[in-house]
């Protein structure tokens, strides 16, 4: 009996991890060319970041002094536009702080019925195109509890946290089922800026992720040119003593 | 003359050493004067290279420890304190990842050589066998490596791969539970896959390494061409084809290291993602027991075995199946029964064997991170059974069949297969399966009926006495 | 194998070649290893400056702050206590701080501090490790009449004046530190980070 309750389970289990697998989002994502050292891009999706995001989200693996420092900002500009967060004391954390904030799992998850994720990583697990497509997704859907949905993350639990920026849109299907989202009210931004805002959000995301990706492309070319030469003297020493075989 | 100056017992500090230790012995017993064959080719860097990333594994896995905390309320975030907080981490962490996919990579391709170049067979067998326990142990290794970071797919995997134990009838579920040590992948189960992951199997590794390398140089390596160098010696007994390992292979193995540290550090530092294979996307985010990620696939070193899980329906014989085609590796050295060594010299019939093996494994790894359809599905079925008539052929081909023992086995084999497709044709799709049914129905023609009838395919060359070039 | 012939300086330089390109390798792969050892970021995030306010301390009061993990004193000194400075010198080992790893620069002077009245010190004995204990009473009765107020260390005895200077005879054979500080303003220090921003 029991074992036939573990085959029962296993069978799901592979069940589930192979048909898991061909789910995924329903509509096409839109590709971004992203650029992690452009530091002005980075900086804009900083702001866009700590304002619009860390409300709710956290990104708790990551240090405020660390994006200062990748970033070009200082110590004061860090803690003036990037700390929101106080200690138990009501002051403002250290800039050597995590990025983590105020909201609790448990708050989070009364709030919105699932606590917002950690954001640290999400670029790493979702991927840019993915997030780019998705911030740009939202549209009025009066039948879900907060009044917004999105095409990419069907039935997502979050708000639309940047409605001021892009307006309202709202979903309309094609004949041949195509998807597609117009914009019902206006935004402060055009469509192209607004466009280009998640594009430096994402760009951010993408440096939260991987904070070091800039710099190990940079020491990975001096490391490849390094073990070009290390190899031709190798190649001319194996040679040389080959001699003797030949 | 220089050998004379070394023979003697050299005063100083080498000499008071090798009065109680035998350094220089050692020295030239596995370097200086270690006799190998001169003709060694590209399949040759290997086993080296296999040594170079283990000491990688070994110097990186020890400075992960300083930092990592096996608790899994902690070891997700220390593994991402590793990656941002400690100086140099990320380059650390990196190395070791990718470190992992690297000895898959370079100890299939080593494997891959004894099969070529029938290094497993007398008088190697024993090397083979250490050689294959040490892959196995690295299999294990890597799979509790795999738990650590705590991520989704270090959950899960090592959820649905636990749970295979399961499947053994009576004590199955009791097992799960005990290797456990709770009633699912918890903290107890992080605990001691750390324990064993950085300890117990790195000792065994070494221990094997250590035995694969002494029983190599008691017999000597084989070589391209499959001749025993050993058995033509000078007046010195020096082999008349070796050359000493010092300095010749060591120059020589220095030139595969500076191309695999090219390979391995552009991964490194351009792609240590390697798209989702070396690093999966899912295990950035923290284990969740209540939340299956929508992808999961073991990582590619263990997808080909995975596939000939998937291939059989019923899942205990599925288990079964998947330990066969790993455990049918120590039979090597016994099915294949041929004194010709050396593929060089091997028939048309047994090398097309080997590359459609090679292609097989290949395409049994790239189906098992895809999602199953019933086209996969069968797909798998097939190569799996491919897969297993290797070893069938390795053994068929052991010496000349007549051609009436060639058409009967054909006949015995294809009807096996055919007779199960029988069995299941009724709930699948009839087309699909006729059609693949081909697969191995080809392989068994163009490997055992077309060589029954002509001779030239199926017979092996002479070998000659010395090595070539 | 044929040896004659053989380029004995090629094959010298070669090897000497790779050698020195190899072993740099090597020192390159050994530097991110060994740095990894250095205080990582959460480290310094814990051991950054700390910020003190020294308006609450009363003249001849003492206050104790934990910076990286080691109490850090404050003392507002009164002038009495001042005084008494020059006056002990030759009852000291090392009245003019000339040790300079105990202090920095800008507290190498008589009171050993920026301000004359606000003395930072850490609290740990130069002996072997202890906190000692703040005695700042004139002829404290269990140190002895001429006691000018000062330290005493309950482990072995070493004895520091109100600038942390240590007595000829103790144990100790170095003055009390004086971790990096400034002042933000005239009620703020900064403990760990100097005027021009350097940190320890």
């Amino acid at each position: 009996m029991k074992s036939l309750f573990a085959l029962i389970v296993l069978a799901a289990l592979l069940g589930a991890v192979s048909s898991a697998q061909a789910a995924g989002p329903s509509v096409p994502l839109d590709s971004v060319a992203i650029d992690v050292n452009n530091e002005a891009s980075l900086q804009r999706g900083a702001h866009l970041f700590v304002n619009y995001c860390m409300g709710c989200h956290s990104a708790q693996f990551m240090r405020y002094n660390r994006v200062g420092r990748d970033l070009g900002l200082t110590e004061n500009q860090v803690i003036r536009n990037m700390v929101f967060t106080t200690d138990e004391d009501g002051e403002l954390v250290s800039s050597g702080s995590l990025m983590t904030n105020a909201m609790t799992r448990a708050y989070g998850n009364e709030a919105f019925g699932k606590a917002p994720p950690d954001l640290t990583l999400v670029a790493r697990v979702r991927g840019t195109d993915w997030l780019y497509t998705f911030l740009r997704s939202f549209y009025r859907d009066e039948s879900r509890p907060l009044g917004v949905n999105n095409v990419v993350f069907e039935n997502v639990g979050m708000p639309h946290p940047l409605w001021e920026l892009q307006g309202w849109q709202e979903k309309r299907k094609d004949a041949d089922g195509t998807v597609h989202l117009d914009l019902l009210r206006a935004g402060t931004m055009s469509a192209p800026e607004y466009d280009r805002a998640i594009r430096d959000l994402v760009t951010f995301l993408s440096y939260l992720a991987e904070p070091i990706q800039a710099d190990r492309q940079r020491i990975g070319i001096i490391v490849m040119l390094f073990l070009l030469v290390f190899l031709v003297l190798a190649y001319l020493l194996k040679k040389e003593y080959w001699k003797d075989v030949h | 003359m220089a050998g004379n100056s070394a023979d003697k017992i050299q005063g100083g500090l080498l000499g008071w050493v090798d009065a109680r230790f035998p350094l220089s012995q050692l020295w030239n017993d596995h370097l200086a004067r270690y006799y190998t064959p001169r003709n060694f080719n590209f399949w040759y860097y290997f086993g080296s290279l296999a040594l170079l990333v283990l000491v990688i594994q070994i110097v990186t896995g020890i400075f992960l420890t300083m930092f990592y905390k096996p608790d899994a309320e902690l070891a997700f975030a220390s593994v991402e304190y590793i990656m941002r907080d400690v100086e140099w981490g990320w380059l650390i962490r990196y190395m070791h990842s990718t470190g992992a996919s690297f000895f898959f990579i370079v100890v299939y391709l080593h494997m891959f050589r004894a099969l070529l170049y029938g290094s497993y067979k007398k008088p190697r067998e024993l090397i083979w066998i250490f050689g294959v326990l040490i892959y196995v142990v690295l299999m294990a290794e890597a799979f509790m490596g795999y738990l650590l970071p705590w991520g989704q797919m270090s959950f899960w995997g090592a959820q649905v791969i636990v749970n295979l134990f399961a499947t053994i009838p009576y004590i199955g579920p009791d097992l799960v539970t005990w290797i456990r040590g709770d009633f699912l992948i918890s903290d107890a189960t992080l605990n001691r896959f750390f324990a064993l992951h950085v300890i117990a199997l790195p000792l065994v590794l070494l221990l094997l390494v250590v035995s694969h390398i002494i029983a190599l140089h008691e017999v000597g390596s084989n070589n391209p061409d499959g001749v025993e160098i050993k058995q033509n010696k000078d007046a010195n007994g020096v082999p008349l084809d070796g050359i000493p390992f010092h300095p010749y292979y060591t120059v020589k193995d220095l030139v595969g290291v500076g191309v695999f540290f090219i390979a391995f550090f552009a991964v490194v530092f351009f792609a240590p993602e390697m798209g989702g294979y070396f690093l999966e996307h899912a295990n950035f985010e923290s284990a969740d027991a209540l939340a299956t990620p929508e992808h999961i696939a073991p990582v590619w070193y263990f997808t080909s075995f995975y596939t000939v899980l998937r291939a059989v329906p019923d899942p205990f014989i599925g288990v079964l199946a998947m330990g066969a085609a790993v455990v049918i590796l120590f039979f090597v050295p016994w099915l294949d029964r041929n004194p010709v060594k050396s593929v060089r010299y091997r028939s048309m019939a047994h090398r097309v064997n080997l590359i459609v093996f090679a292609i097989t494994f290949i395409v049994l790894g790239y189906l098992g991170v895809q999602p199953v359809s019933s086209l996969y599905g069968e797909l798998g079925l097939r190569f799996s059974t491919m897969y297993f008539l290797f070893f069938w052929l390795l053994w068929f081909h052991s010496r000349e069949r007549s051609v009436v023992f060639s058409l009967l086995s054909f006949a015995v084999l294809v009807g096996l297969y055919s007779f199960y497709d029988m069995l299941r044709i009724e709930s699948t799709d009839p087309a699909l399966v006729m059609s693949l049914w081909l697969l191995p129905t080809l392989y068994l023609l163009a490997t055992m009926v077309v060589p029954a009838l002509v001779h030239d395919l199926r017979r092996d060359r002479p070998v000659p006495e010395r090595v070539t070039a | 194998m044929a040896n004659e012939g053989v380029d004995r300086r090629r094959r010298r330089f070669l090897v000497a070649a790779t050698s020195v390109v190899g072993g740099a390798g090597v020192v390159a792969v050994a530097t991110p290893f060994l740095a990894s050892w250095k205080p990582s970021a959460r480290a310094q995030a814990a051991g950054a400056p700390v910020e003190i306010n020294v308006s609450q301390i009363e003249p001849g009061q003492r206050i104790s702050v934990a910076w990286r993990g080691r109490p850090v004193w404050v003392v507002r000194r009164t002038p009495e206590m001042l005084e008494l400075l020059p006056q002990i010198r030759d009852r000291l080992r090392d009245p003019d701080s000339e040790i300079a790893t105990q202090q920095p620069t800008y507290a190498q002077n008589e009171h050993r501090s920026i301000r004359p009245d606000i003395l930072v010190l850490i609290g740990i004995c130069t002996h072997l490790g202890c906190s000692p204990a703040f005695r700042p009473e004139i002829g404290a009765p269990e140190v002895g009449s001429d006691w000018p107020g000062g330290w005493l260390c309950a482990c072995h005895g070493s004895r520091f004046d109100m600038a942390g200077r240590v007595y000829r005879n103790v144990p100790a054979a170095l003055n009390l530190q004086v971790p990096p500080y400034s002042f933000v303003s005239d009620d703020l220090i900064i403990v760990g980070e100097d005027a021009d921003g350097g940190t320890a």
